[in-house]
């Protein structure tokens, strides 16, 4: 018998022995499949986008996104994702990537918030600058550990009100985040949920995101990620860049402290 | 009042602790999250801003789990909750166990982007195995695999089915599971077909 024969006969005899339930082997083939996919990640395409788009001079300002100041000074991206989100003095609040980036469109290119937030999430052509921008920002994150703090009154008070959320059930089906996250090694059909309300579940599930998500062929980010989980908690529209969205990102990130980042991810 | 108690010592608890560290007490932030949200969310669809108003049950359970409820907080939300439970007029309660299967596979239904004219699905199989042909279910509810056959169909029996789908939270206080009548996701015949899926002996769950 070759070692492979051997093997395979092994495992077979393994799998006899201890009667191997139904629910692992779809598991090891969704395993495989995540596997496949990490070869090559088509978010590279929206990373170049977004790059070039931070650069162009656009709006009414004619002006690019250049010295935005993501928290690291004008116009630094390397790291200022793993420190988000963060208090910023100029605004007086606290802000996510994607909220940040709205306030420079605003006030350095001189959009409306209106016209600024048109298209938050992309589809086909279509595609949303939120999108590119957020792929290439936090590409500049990827390996930097995070580090989200809490050291200003109002981020502790995002992160405390993101977790009440977090727990908040409502809508006719009563769902709340904790109803799929709250608990560990369950799934939703074959699909693992992390459990965010620990260390370990919160750091795997946020740093990879945004995510080229191959089912949609779309790269998505944490904004897209909140909002199709309310969507389907039966709740209404989470409205993009609002302060749920951001405290609920808080809690999350803030609980993700100490991972290294490690997005743009690829994702079913 | 007499269940409110607990509730208000619990509350006073946790304030305590809040106020170490934070500006607001565990209360305030209840309440200013809740304003957070409403302000938050746009109405789409049929999903209106009114899905933010917690009834009592919802309110009760929007706690992280390391804050344990008293026994008397429990006692009075599967109170409040048995007391909701409508049974059929006509006295049955095992429906179609096909239909029943069909509508355990379906998640369909109260989306802001589901057609509200549409029969909305319970979605069993995201949480709950069911039958041995069916490999792809979720693990966030136990296994109803041979449910009938455990338990038979007696009345009591098929009256406890019918009511935990209808209202599972008049059994488990806080329980994760969409009280399906209650919240009018599912009819009458349709939790009386998921009855049957559940105990009928020739349905596959039995099998």
């Amino acid at each position: 018998m070759t070692i492979r024969r051997r093997m395979i006969a092994t495992m077979l005899a393994a799998g006899a022995a201890f009667g191997v339930s139904a629910q692992s082997s779809p598991e090891a083939e969704i395993a495989k499949y995540r596997e496949a996919l990490g070869a090559g990640n088509p978010a590279d395409l929206w990373e170049a986008r977004g790059e070039a788009l931070w650069k162009q001079k656009r709006g009414p300002k004619n002006a690019s996104l250049e010295t935005c100041d993501l928290g690291k000074g004008p116009g630094v991206a390397k790291g200022a994702y793993a420190e988000m989100p963060r208090y910023f003095a100029d605004a007086d609040r606290v802000m996510d990537l994607e909220t940040r980036l709205v306030h420079c469109m605003v006030t350095l290119q001189g959009f409306k918030f209106e016209e600024a937030t048109k298209r938050t999430f992309g589809s086909g052509t279509n595609r949303s600058d939120f999108e590119s921008l957020a792929a290439w920002i936090t590409a500049e994150s990827k390996g930097v550990t995070m580090n989200v703090s809490l050291a200003h009154p109002k981020e502790r008070e995002a992160y405390q009100l993101g977790e009440k959320m977090f727990f908040f059930r409502g809508g006719p089906h009563d769902f709340a985040c904790a109803t799929c996250h709250g608990e560990s090694n369950k799934r939703i059909r074959l699909q693992d949920l992390p459990n965010l309300t620990e260390k370990e579940g919160a750091q795997l599930a946020y740093t990879t995101w945004p995510a080229y998500r191959v089912s949609q062929g779309e790269l998505r980010t944490f904004q897209w990620r909140l909002n199709d989980c309310f969507r389907q908690q039966r709740f209404p529209e989470l409205k993009f860049a609002s302060e749920a969205s951001i405290a609920i990102t808080s809690f999350l990130a803030r609980n993700a402290n100490g991972a290294a980042f490690n997005a743009p991810a690829i994702k079913r | 009042m007499k269940a409110r108690t607990p509730i208000t010592a619990v509350f006073a608890g946790i304030a305590a602790l809040a106020a170490g560290c934070a500006g607001m007490s565990d209360q305030e932030a209840s309440l200013k999250a809740q304003q957070v949200l409403k302000a938050s969310f746009k109405e789409h669809g049929q999903a209106k801003l009114d899905r933010l108003d917690q009834d009592e049950s919802q309110k009760l359970c929007s706690k992280p789990p390391a804050q344990e409820l008293a026994t008397e907080t429990v006692k009075h939300i599967e109170k409040i909750n048995l007391a909701s439970i409508r049974y059929p007029a006509d006295g049955k309660l095992l429906g179609d166990w096909k239909s029943g299967e069909r509508i355990a596979q379906s998640g369909r239904g109260k989306q802001y982007n589901d057609d509200p004219k549409q029969p909305s699905g319970a979605n069993c199989y995201a949480c709950h195995q069911l039958t041995k042909a069916e490999i792809s279910y979720g693990t966030i509810g136990p296994s109803l695999y041979h449910f009938g056959k455990l338990r038979g169909t007696s009345d009591a029996i098929q009256r406890y089915a019918y009511g935990k789908v209808y209202n599972a939270q008049a059994f488990t206080a806080c329980s994760n599971m969409p009280r399906f009548g209650h919240n009018g996701i599912l009819t009458e015949q349709q939790i009386k077909d998921v009855t049957a899926l559940l105990l009928d002996p020739n349905s596959p769950v039995n099998q």
